[in-house]
C-alpha cells in the first residue's frame, strides 16, 4: 500500500509540473515523470512477493514468477514514451527559434 | 520491500529538485536521475528487460533534453494570478490524491498479483512459442499486433521530427 501512495505522489509530482510552470522544457519534464510513474505503477501490480523473473531456465522449473504481461506493456510504453519527448522536443526548439522564449504565457501570436 | 520505498523516496526527490531548480540544465539533470532510479527500481522489482530498455532510453532522453536546453534561457515570471493559480493546482491535486487513496482499496495487495490471463502465458509460454523469455514471448508472439502498432508510432514520430526540424523549403 505505502509502495502505491509513493508511486501516486511521485505521479502527482509531474502533474503538478504540467499545470503549474511556464516554461515549455519544464511541461517536458513533467510530462516525463508523469509516465515514468505510469510505468512503475504497472510493474509494481504485476509483482510477486519473492518472485523470479519471467525467464525460462533448462535445468530448474521455476514455480515462482512474477507476471510477464504488465513488462511487455511497459516495454512497449517506454519506447513510445521515449518518441513522444523527442517530438515534444523538437517542436519546443521550433517554437524557440520562431518566439525566442520558451514562456507560454509570452507565445501568443498566431502566424501562420 | 524497504529497498523499494527507499529508491522510490529517491526518486520522489529527484523529481522534486528537477521541478522547483530555475536552471534548465540541472533541471534536466536530475530528471535523469529519476530514469535511472526507475530502471533500478524494475531491477529490484525482477524485470531485468525493462531495466536495460530504461536505461538506453533514459540517457537518450537526457541527450535530446540537452540539446534542447543548452544556451537558453529560463524566463522565471511570477506575474499574473500567482496566487489564484496555484490555489486552484493544490486544491486538483488534493482532491486527486483523495480520490486515488480511495480507489486503492481496491488493488490488490502489494505482492499478489491477480494473473488470471499471465497463468496462462507461464505455464503454456515455453511450449507454444519455445522462448524461453516470457516477456519477449509476449511481445513478440502474442501481442505481436501492440509491437507492429509501436513501430508504427515510432515511424510517425521521426516523421514528425523530421516535418518540424527541417532546413530545407522552410519560409523565412
Amino acid at each position: 500500500m505505502s509502495v502505491y501512495l509513493l508511486c501516486l505522489i511521485l505521479f502527482c509530482i509531474g502533474l503538478y509540473c504540467i499545470l503549474r510552470k511556464r516554461n515549455l522544457i519544464k511541461i517536458i519534464i513533467g510530462i516525463a515523470i508523469t509516465g515514468h510513474a505510469v510505468n512503475l505503477f504497472f510493474i509494481l501490480i504485476g509483482y510477486k512477493a519473492n518472485g523470479r523473473a519471467p525467464i525460462h531456465s533448462p535445468d530448474q522449473t521455476i514455480l515462482n514468477m512474477v507476471d510477464p504481461l504488465p513488462q511487455a506493456l511497459v516495454l512497449t510504453a517506454i519506447v513510445i514514451g521515449l518518441a513522444v519527448i523527442a517530438l515534444i522536443a523538437a517542436i519546443a526548439m521550433r517554437v524557440y527559434e520562431k518566439y525566442g522564449t520558451f514562456d507560454i504565457t509570452k507565445i501568443r501570436r498566431l502566424k501562420g | 520491500m524497504l529497498e523499494l520505498q527507499i529508491l522510490l523516496v529517491f526518486m520522489i526527490i529527484g523529481a522534486l529538485i528537477a521541478v522547483k531548480t530555475k536552471d534548465l540544465l540541472s533541471s534536466v539533470i536530475a530528471v535523469g536521475t529519476v530514469g535511472l532510479g526507475l530502471s533500478l527500481a524494475f531491477l529490484i522489482l525482477k524485470a531485468p528487460d525493462l531495466a536495460i530498455a530504461q536505461l538506453v532510453v533514459e540517457i537518450l532522453c537526457v541527450i535530446i533534453l540537452i540539446r534542447a536546453t543548452i544556451r537558453k534561457d529560463l524566463p522565471f515570471s511570477t506575474s499574473g494570478r500567482w496566487l489564484f493559480n496555484t490555489f486552484i493546482t493544490f486544491m486538483f491535486l488534493v482532491v486527486f490524491i483523495g480520490f486515488g487513496y480511495y480507489c486503492m482499496r481496491d488493488l490488490p495487495r502489494f505482492g499478489e498479483p491477480i494473473m488470471k490471463i499471465a497463468q496462462h502465458f507461464v505455464s503454456q509460454g515455453l511450449k507454444e512459442t519455445g522462448a524461453a523469455n516470457l516477456v519477449s514471448s509476449v511481445v513478440l508472439d502474442y501481442r505481436a499486433y501492440d509491437t507492429l502498432g509501436e513501430a508504427t508510432i515510432l515511424f510517425t514520430a521521426v516523421l514528425g521530427v523530421m516535418a518540424v526540424m527541417r532546413k530545407i523549403g522552410r519560409k523565412k
